[in-house]
């Protein structure tokens, strides 16, 4: 069977994602470009005697070098040559959706248009001569209605055809006045003769073009002085004339070229009209109800994810805990075998603790996909704008940071609504400091511990809102030092509304969940088991353990293994903050996952994990330590990094080690800075 | 229009139309916009002039957000 690729390239909200799913159906793969936070979707398609697969560019209005997501879609071009590229237009929005379309034909791809939303077109009584139209455009034009599934053979009969016929040199070219097409020329000869290599690769004019425009990619690329001066002379000249930047008149030009397609081509018969949308947008964005609206909208994201979460949660974690027994049941009772101990234990215990998350997961990205698809985001984003934009970040952080007070591992995932990576690695980072509902579980210990009833409400509240100031200042000063500069110029199309298709939004879920499994899921699941050894092993003698009651055999092996070890040697480090080697052992135990740090407390304490232990529990930490102490380790753990996972689910999501750990740590030193402080000041008030 | 001057697009009240005439930006945020269809002698329709929130215009038949630092470099007749 012979093979093609077909790249689909198209603005932002032109319903790239709807052609992609028509064409591809579910068999999709979600990965990252190379070295690049962009995602990277592919998917196979059999028709007509071809395996095609099509590989969705990132969404761009242009093709310039300002953003990764351009860069990426070009260099995917021009390195990977695609034997196709579709670009998909928003029909009913014409002029500047070509605008992208203008540049695919000056990189003289084989080019097939998409005329996608053809039937919101027609509503709007917009009528095409598309024969006369892509004789102007020098490509193929498809009417599709991508959510509807109409117009797919056409589009995929085109797209063999345009790959028979090859690389035709497109005859038909945006001209940019004579000025400029002297310059272009000029540029275009020395960059021929100079720069073979390149030209070969690029073609000479689309290089002169993108030179021209001082695209700072493509003059890295050139090394000859000849070229590069008649660049620096062409720009002046240009300047001189025209009074703007060359690049500016260019674009204009485009636009033009566009303009003067459109016109002969495109009739209206339609008077428009205020629409739908419009109507929509004045209640959702209303000055006084937008933000209510808003909240509202997130607390029900919130309460979908966690609250209707929790069942499917409670069904896995029955199915899991019925598992293990059953498997523990092989062996006689009390027996010390290592491996039930991993296969319960560990193995189980691993798998039970990745997957009870992806019912969380796939109910935030339903939520995530149905305010995508439906255009509301970005209306979420516009509502957070002016507070958000204050920390130096987009209006849409704000939804990932919320559903943090969840769950880190969903919020971090969530991330990838931010289409701008500086912001979403800012995102991601802070996210941990969202008190996330594991950590409750401490809370609900210390509190009662040792505060009277009254000042339990506050307290609670106190903590969560340490979390939020702290990160706002993380996040401002990350913003301020690594990732600054590139003020992200706040530019966004509010798309029409649009009822997203059942068929859509099951696509995006099942893509989501399916990746955590894969790729977070492996590394938590390594590590989780890595951990359950450090907490196991190795073990005390048989004869040291004689004559103790099972809560004191608890106590002695955690006592006797890695962690607790570790727990030990880190006292001297951790005294300042108030804390002693049971509480260094529990937070170690408690980097698997925050709610691990109570059970951990209960084992070195020898009170077991019930619920009459905790209540005996608070009574050993109301004797061992004081209320500032108690304090302190929920600062500690509200601080730190809340588990393993998240580092796991920050590698994945980054796409780098490097961040992970730096997260990791930086939290952890912040959590060490923090605590140290407050008790060190704490006990010297207190005297 | 000659008696009408040079006037930064957060300027504009809501319901206007103007006409862009540069855009007093760095590179990078300049060719964004140009690619977004927002180049001189483009007729824009403010739709929403936020205070202080975002801005809102209509171009080209499209709904635009921009935010205030970006309304304030865009100057319009």
């Amino acid at each position: 069977m012979k093979k093609l690729t077909v790249a689909l390239a198209g603005n932002p909200n032109s319903g790239k994602t709807s052609v992609f799913n028509m064409v591809t159906g579910a068999r999709q793969h979600v990965g990252n470009y190379p070295g690049v936070t962009v995602e990277k979707k592919e998917g196979k398609c059999k028709y007509d005697g071809y395996e095609i697969t099509f590989v969705d560019l990132p969404g761009t209005y242009s093709l310039t070098a300002y953003s990764i997501e351009e860069l990426v879609a070009r260099n995917f071009i021009i390195e990977e040559r695609p034997d196709v590229v579709v670009d998909i237009v928003d029909a009913s929005n014409i002029e500047r959706n070509l605008y992208l379309a203008t540049q695919l034909i000056e990189m003289n791809v084989p080019l097939v248009l998409a005329f996608n939303m053809s039937d919101v077109a027609k509503q709007k009584g917009l009528v095409f001569d598309i024969e006369q139209l892509s004789g102007l455009l020098g490509a193929a034009i498809v009417p599709t209605v991508g959510n509807k599934a109409k117009g797919k053979a056409e589009l995929l009969d085109a797209v063999v055809e345009t790959a028979e016929r090859g690389n035709q040199r497109h005859t038909h070219k945006v001209s940019y006045g004579d000025e400029i097409e002297e310059e272009l020329a000029k540029i275009e000869m020395l960059v021929a003769a100079k720069e073979q290599q390149l030209a070969e690769k690029y073609g000479s004019r689309w290089l002169a073009i993108k030179l021209l425009e001082q695209d700072t990619d493509v003059n890295a690329k050139v090394h000859s002085k000849e070229v590069l001066d008649a660049v620096t002379a062409g720009t002046e000249h240009l300047r001189d004339i025209f009074g703007d930047e060359p690049e500016i008149m260019m674009a204009d030009r485009r636009y033009g070229f566009i303009s003067g397609a459109c016109q002969e081509t495109i009739k209206s018969t339609v008077e428009s009209r205020h629409s739908t949308s419009d109507l929509i947008d004045a209640i959702v964005t209303n000055r006084i109800i937008g933000l209510p609206i808003f909240l509202m909208l997130m607390y029900l994201v919130f309460l979908l994810t966690f609250k209707i979460g929790e069942y499917p949660m409670g069904w896995l974690e029955q199915l899991f805990g019925w598992t293990g027994k059953t498997i523990a049941g092989f062996w006689s009772p009390g027996s010390e075998s290592w491996l039930k101990s991993l296969l319960v234990d560990g193995i189980i215990g691993g798998v039970g603790g990745v997957l009870v998350f992806l019912p969380n997961i796939l109910l935030l990205f339903l939520a995530i996909a149905f305010l995508e698809d439906t255009g509301y985001m970005a209306r979420a984003a516009f509502i957070m704008d002016s507070i958000m934009h204050k920390i130096g970040l987009h209006g849409k952080s704000f939804i990932p940071m919320l559903i943090g007070f969840g769950c880190s591992l969903p919020a971090i995932m969530g991330t990838r609504i931010l289409e701008n990576r500086r912001n979403r690695l800012t995102t991601i980072m802070v996210i941990p400091l969202m008190s996330c509902g594991a950590r409750l579980t401490i809370y609900a210990l210390i509190i009662p511990a040792f505060f009277a009833e009254k000042w339990r409400g506050p307290m609670l509240w106190l903590i969560y809102l340490i979390g939020i100031v702290l990160a706002v200042v993380c996040a401002k000063i990350l913003r301020l030092t690594l990732f600054k500069g590139e003020t992200i110029p706040f530019v966004m199309e509010l798309p029409p509304y649009r009822m997203p298709t059942p068929k859509a939004v099951a696509i995006h879920m099942w893509q989501r969940g399916w990746m955590y499994l894969r790729k977070a899921g492996t590394i938590i699941l390594a590590i989780s088991i890595i951990l359950w050894v450090a907490m196991s092993y190795p073990k005390p003698s048989r004869q040291s353990l004689e004559g103790l009651n099972p809560q004191q055999v608890h106590k002695a092996k955690l006592e006797h293994s890695v962690v607790g070890r570790i727990g030990q040697a880190i006292e001297p480090v951790i005294r300042p903050l108030g804390f002693d080697w049971k509480i260094g052992t529990a937070l170690i135990g408690a980097t698997a996952a925050k709610e691990v740090f109570v059970s951990q407390l209960g084992i070195v304490y020898a009170v077991g994990s019930s619920d009459q232990g905790s209540q005996t529990l608070r009574e050993k930490l109301r004797v061992n330590y004081t209320p500032l102490t108690g304090f302190c380790i929920m600062l500690f753990c509200l601080i730190s990094t809340p588990c393993v996972a998240t580092a796991a689910m920050t590698k994945q999501e980054t796409n780098s080690w490097g961040w992970a750990l730096f997260q990791f740590f930086g939290l952890g030193c912040l959590a060490y800075a923090v605590t140290f402080i407050v008790y060190q000041v704490g006990s010297f008030i207190s005297g | 229009m000659e008696n009408e001057h040079l006037r930064p697009l957060s300027k504009v009240k809501a319901g206007e139309t103007v006409k862009l005439t540069r855009v007093n930006a760095g590179q990078g945020l300049n060719s964004r916009l140009a690619s977004m269809g927002l180049l001189p002698n483009v007729e824009i329709t403010v739709v929403r002039n936020g205070h202080p929130g975002p801005f809102v215009i209509s171009v080209k038949g499209s709904k635009m957000m921009l935010g205030r630092g970006i309304a304030n470099k865009i100057m319009v007749l």
